[in-house]
């Protein structure tokens, strides 16, 4: 990695946004970079951070200064090529963006969600249900949070709408963590992803052809679009691939993070058993609360200004997501976790045109599933110490036990 | 300042004053129930739908293929009439816009 002198014009800082140390407890961190000033320098890295909600979405907002298509981690690929293949969507800008990214919104669009909404909610009910039949502790059902819901629920409805078969799906899980282990530097948590790569990166580029995929899902829409011109036949299994990708590890972290704040916060489990309608804001919370995916890199394309800081081209940037959606200039009260509070304006999901293109996806499964809890279950109860799980960009929990108590 | 009128599903009229806000923003900004706004205003989610009153609907500004796209999801009924409050930003051109409320986002 180049290192890069101090700039004079910006305050530096020591902190390691990505050491298990800042993992365990990101908070100060976060308010360091986010008190600092308006940009800042991270040091150990040579790169800048942003941390302020208003400096967070003007960059979200301005492809043309602050591009993707030179990574959207740490590595500059101008400088050297990425571990993989760059994403046809996430790493790169317009135009080359526009149309393959349309074809993915088209899939995961709003009606598209309305078709899978009744199979979803019904998959939700029934994973519930198995777990409060399941009476294993003293005579209370109790499940691990994380294995038995956050990742038994995506893992199941999501490769089903894709299109995937039933074997193999589990290999989602190391890959996901692979993909957002390389957008942070070279560290312990990076080579180790590397060590497991090749056979899974096979495993992938194997699903993603259109032979490997039923006829009636995501998956083969995606090559659909290829037949109407709208893609290449090149692009059709790569574009798969990102929502292999980024589809599955991502919403885990995001229902783990729904769970434990409901799990910790039992006021707002009963304000949710009392109104499920407010399901769907529950989970929205929960990710500006804990931002599931808490940085993203950008490259100055330009020559800009921002925060008032003029910073030249070439330039890396950590936009630190998990800051700014609890940004005391954006947010009232915010490390209260509050299902009743107007999330719309949080960066859990980015912004601009590269915000999450399953963002509808990820909060139909959010939705369903709280909905399914909390109309089963009346008191979540943890039941042993959570255990975090440590990636670069992801924050979320390996092990969440929990006793279910239910509804009498 | 310019104002735009959100008529809610009970037939409550909120008379709301805003320049180079959003619909979805002035509405999610002032408490005004119905308008979500999921995606933040980025033209990706279809929960700030609105049916505009007919006759502004010539001082609007053009759909774009993402809008009318997303319109075909939406919760309630697509009409012609239908827009997404995201797309609408207020200015003077706009005053006295009259906005519907749909029966439901999600």
């Amino acid at each position: 990695m180049m290192t890069r002198l101090e700039p004079a014009n910006v305050p530096a800082v020591d902190l390691d946004p990505f050491s298990i140390a800042f993992f365990d407890d990101p908070y100060p961190g976060h308010t360091e970079v986010r008190e600092t000033a308006s940009v800042v320098f991270l040091r150990r890295y040579g790169c800048y951070g942003v941390g302020r909600h208003a400096e967070v979405r003007a960059m979200l907002g301005d492809w043309e200064s602050f591009g993707s298509s030179r990574g959207v981690g740490l590595t500059d690929y101008k400088v050297s090529p990425p571990y993989r293949g760059p994403s046809l969507v996430l790493e790169t800008d317009p135009p080359l963006h526009t149309h393959r990214r349309a074809v993915l919104a088209r899939v995961l669009s709003p009606g598209a969600m309305k078709t899978l909404r009744a199979r979803f909610a019904a998959a939700a009910a029934a994973l519930v249900d198995a777990l409060v039949a399941r009476p294993d502790c003293d005579g209370v059902p109790c499940c691990d949070g994380i294995k038995d819901i956050a990742e038994a629920f995506p893992l199941h409805v999501f490769p089903d709408a894709l299109g995937m078969p039933r074997e193999g799906r589990h290999q989602l899980l190391p890959y996901g963590n692979f993909v957002f282990n390389s957008m942070g530097p070279r560290n312990a948590l990076l080579e180790n992803s590397l060590a497991e790569l090749v056979p899974l990166a096979e495993w992938v580029t194997r699903q993603s052809q259109r032979d490997a995929l039923r006829s009636d899902g995501f998956g083969a829409a995606i090559h659909a679009a290829a037949d109407r011109g709208k893609i290449t036949a090149e692009e059709a299994p790569l574009l798969v691939r990102s929502l292999l990708s980024a589809g599955v590890d991502t919403t885990v972290s995001g229902l783990g993070a729904a769970l434990y704040c409901l799990a910790r916060f039992p006021e707002q489990w009963d304000r949710l058993r009392a109104d499920p309608m407010r399901a769907r804001n529950a989970f929205e919370e929960a990710v500006r609360f804990e931002s599931p995916v808490q940085t993203f890199f950008r490259t100055t394309m330009k020559p800009v200004t921002l925060g008032g800081v003029d910073i030249p081209e070439g330039r890396k940037i950590l936009m630190f997501l998990a800051a700014a959606n609890r940004d005391p200039r954006q947010w009232e009260r915010p490390d209260e976790y509050d299902i009743d509070r107007v999330a719309s304006g949080h960066v859990g999901f980015g912004g601009g045109i590269h915000m999450c293109v399953g963002q509808l996806l990820a909060r139909l499964e959010g939705e369903v599933l709280l909905a399914a809890l909390a109309s089963r279950v009346a008191r979540i109860e943890i039941i042993g110490i959570p255990v975090r799980r440590y990636n670069n960009t992801l924050r979320g929990l390996a092990s969440l036990p929990l006793r279910l108590h239910p509804v009498q | 300042m310019p104002k735009v009128i959100f008529v809610a599903q009970d037939g409550t009229r909120h008379s709301m004053e805003a320049d180079g806000e959003s619909l979805m923003q002035v509405a999610t900004g002032n408490g005004i129930d119905g308008i979500i706004g999921e995606c933040g205003g980025n033209c990706m989610c279809a929960t700030c739908h609105v049916y505009v009153a007919e006759a502004d609907l010539a001082r609007l500004p053009p759909q774009s293929p993402e809008e009318d796209a997303l319109l075909d999801g939406t919760a309630a009924e697509r009409r012609p009439n239908s827009r997404l409050g995201c797309q609408i930003r207020m200015s003077a051109s706009l005053d006295g816009l009259t906005v519907f409320i749909p029966e439901r986002q999600i």
